[in-house]
């Protein structure tokens, strides 16, 4: 009897083409529009495959990236941050004081500024969870908090907005060598970590619970609550990973510049949400993908680079990343509506 | 006696909404208990406290007459409590099959490599909705694609498949065809003869009657009565639901579903059904004329 059915399921069920597939994964659109950039500039400019070339945009690519899979997990999750940007500059900038004007040794500085990291991510969590106000009006609350506290403590302590690491972080500290590394060529160390991040997003989205968690606390929260998935935890989970990535990026930041900056980020929490949109995820929640975020950020920084090696002026990035919003946004949309009609 | 599940004079307010007050209701294994009323009559608020999404203001909850907080949906499925909710609890943007385990994923390997068993998830998706004449095109479309009665057939195979004692329909027939209703009533016969505990939830008396114990009906967020099959002849229910004249209808609904799905039961409910119908139909046109 049971045979019986399933042979039965079997002849109803008509594999659905490769072709399909890929169009309707939700980074399909990135790809185009990453190879379309490539080849453009390719042409337009000189070398822009050579080893120097790659690595100027693969490097900022790669912290752009970190920050950007972090905020599209977020947005899968159906919620927004807008303090990512000032906490990276924060968290820097914590870190370094408490190394020069504390004098505490480098690991516990690093540690406080994780735990601050942290306390943030949970903060921006508990709150949307408990005001139920919209995580866009709640992380732009966080985002003028941290500006404002990091600059009135900053010149409150120190008087500066620019704080240097002292000669020994700055040169032959383990910490140093690790957050500051070169390891392959002009390649620096973020890029390792943006792929393993890339990669184990990827993995947690698509082949582990967490990741079905994800998508439905997004997509429908009180849906996912009534079959006993943890909503609350999930988003705050979601909102501390953005806040660590942050961390993550801000030690990356403070090492190789061996000084942390007031300011440093602010305005670029808008570029992860950007790249989170170009490789696919749905502003409204439930949908979207880590490694279109991925391709996001590298397109933003292929194009930030092609500009200069093509000597253009930088007067034409923003445009430029204007019309790729909009066509990302309407592409993501007219996939989905097609891939839907395709499928009913 | 204890009861699988037994809520005991339970109350529940929205602000200055009474939905529930003093209620008490309770399902023993291998028994089948309908909850009728009207539109707000508490119904779904009720079955909610039952699993898990709401705590009572007042009264007590108890599973095998022992007294339970549930936290959260999760306590409930773990004691084996499985829901189908009236809007169905689906996620319209996830594929079927991860719909269909969503908060109870299907995992092998060991940590850090657990993950979710794909292809035995997609499989037991496509027999479970086999099971229900149900045959998708791909477990991998996305549930927001599927047609309302398909999406009814997921979540109520969903719960047959995860309730393990006790499992409670929200208006399961409610966007159902013929054939599907009628292998939705032979799931809860089914159930209930592998000894589980069934909750139904209509305000359709006729769709009740048949498959039955143990009637609570509701109004106005109180308990209007509660009586045991024996002692309500149909004729008596569809009265104190008043109103519900497409008896002829609803019966021509079950016989089909009984021939189609070849269920001796269903059959048998369908003609003692008939029977009862059309006394209730002759006192019916009584009162109306
Ligand atoms: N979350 C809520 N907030 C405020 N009021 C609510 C809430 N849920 C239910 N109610 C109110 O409680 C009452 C009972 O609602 P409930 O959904 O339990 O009715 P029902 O018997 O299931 O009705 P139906 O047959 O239409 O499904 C209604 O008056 C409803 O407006
Ligand atoms: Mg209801």
């Amino acid at each position: 009897m049971t045979a019986d059915v399933s042979t039965i399921a079997d002849d109803r069920m008509v594999e659905a083409g490769f072709l399909k597939k890929v169009l309707t994964r939700p980074e399909f659109g990135s790809i185009i529009g990453a190879v379309a950039v490539f080849a453009f500039f390719s042409i337009v400019t000189e070398n822009f495959f050579s080893v120097n070339a790659i690595s100027a945009y693969l490097n900022p690519a790669a912290t752009l990236g970190i920050m950007s899979v972090a905020v599209a997990l977020l947005m899968i999750g159906g919620e927004f941050d807008l303090s990512a940007g000032a906490l990276i500059g924060g968290l820097g900038i914590t870190m370094a004081i408490l190394t020069t004007s504390a004098d505490l040794p480098v690991w516990l500085a690093m540690l406080l500024s994780l735990v601050l990291a942290i306390s943030v991510g949970l903060f921006n969590g508990i709150m949307v969870i408990k005001t139920k106000l919209p995580s866009f009006i709640v992380t732009l609350g966080t985002f003028f908090i941290l500006q404002g506290a990091g600059l009135g403590f900053v010149r409150l302590i120190t008087g500066q907005t620019t704080i240097y690491l002292s000669e020994e972080l700055a040169t032959s500290n383990v910490a140093k060598l690790i957050f500051a590394s070169t390891p392959i060529g002009g390649i620096r160390i973020p890029v390792v970590f943006w792929i393993a991040i890339t990669a184990l997003a990827t993995f947690l989205l698509l082949r582990s619970r967490y990741g079905n968690w994800i998508f439905s606390v997004g997509g429908n929260a009180a849906s996912a609550r009534a079959v006993g998935v943890p909503v609350n935890r999930v988003k705050i989970a979601l909102f501390i990973n953005v806040s660590v990535s942050a961390w993550l990026v801000a030690m990356f930041n403070t090492f190789r510049f061996e000084s942390a900056q007031i300011g440093t980020g602010v305005g670029s929490e808008f570029e992860f949400i950007i790249a989170a949109v170009i490789g696919g995820c749905l502003l409204t929640g439930g949908y979207g993908s880590a490694i279109g975020a991925s391709i996001g950020a590298l397109i933003f920084e292929m194009v930030r680079q092609g500009l200069a090696f093509a000597r253009w002026e930088a007067d034409w990035f923003k445009l430029f990343l204007g019309v790729m919003l909009l066509l990302a946004a309407l592409l993501n949309q007219w996939v989905r509506s097609r891939a839907r009609r395709a499928m009913s | 006696m204890t009861y699988l599940i037994e809520a005991d004079s339970v109350s529940k307010r929205f602000g200055n909404v009474v939905a529930l007050k003093d209620v008490s209701a309770q399902v023993q294994a291998g028994e089948v208990t309908c909850i009728l009323g009207d539109n707000g009559a508490g119904k779904s608020t009720l079955i909610k406290i039952l699993c898990g999404l709401y705590q009572p203001d007042g009264g007590t909850y108890s599973v095998d007459g022992k007294p339970v907080q549930f936290s959260s949906p999760r306590d409930a499925l773990e004691a084996g409590i499985a829901t189908v909710y009236q809007d169905l609890a689906m996620v319209p943007l996830m594929a079927v099959w991860r719909n269909f385990f969503l908060g109870s994923e299907l995992e092998k390997g060991v940590p850090p490599f657990r993950r979710i068993d794909v292809a035995k998830a997609k499989r037991t998706v496509v027999d479970e909705l086999g099971k229900m004449g149900i045959f998708i095109r791909d477990p991998e479309q996305e549930v927001g694609t599927l047609s309302g009665g398909e999406r009814q057939s997921v979540a109520i195979a969903r719960a047959v498949y995860f309730g393990a004692r006790v499992l409670i329909l929200d208006e399961p027939t409610a966007a159902l065809g013929v054939k599907q209703a009628g292998v939705v009533l032979r799931y809860v016969l089914e159930a209930k003869k592998r000894g589980l505990g069934v909750i139904l939830i209509t305000h359709n008396p006729h769709h009740a009657y048949p498959v039955g114990d143990h009637f609570v009906i509701l109004r106005r967020g109180e308990v209007y009565g509660d009586y045991r099959k024996e002692d309500l002849p149909l004729e008596q229910l569809v009265q104190m639901m008043a109103g519900g004249a497409d008896l002829e209808l609803l019966h021509h609904e079950l016989e089909e579903a009984a021939q189609t799905t070849g269920d001796e039961d269903l059959a048998q409910a369908a003609s003692d059904f008939a029977n009862e119908a059309a006394d209730a139909t002759g006192h019916g046109h009584d009162d109306a004329t």
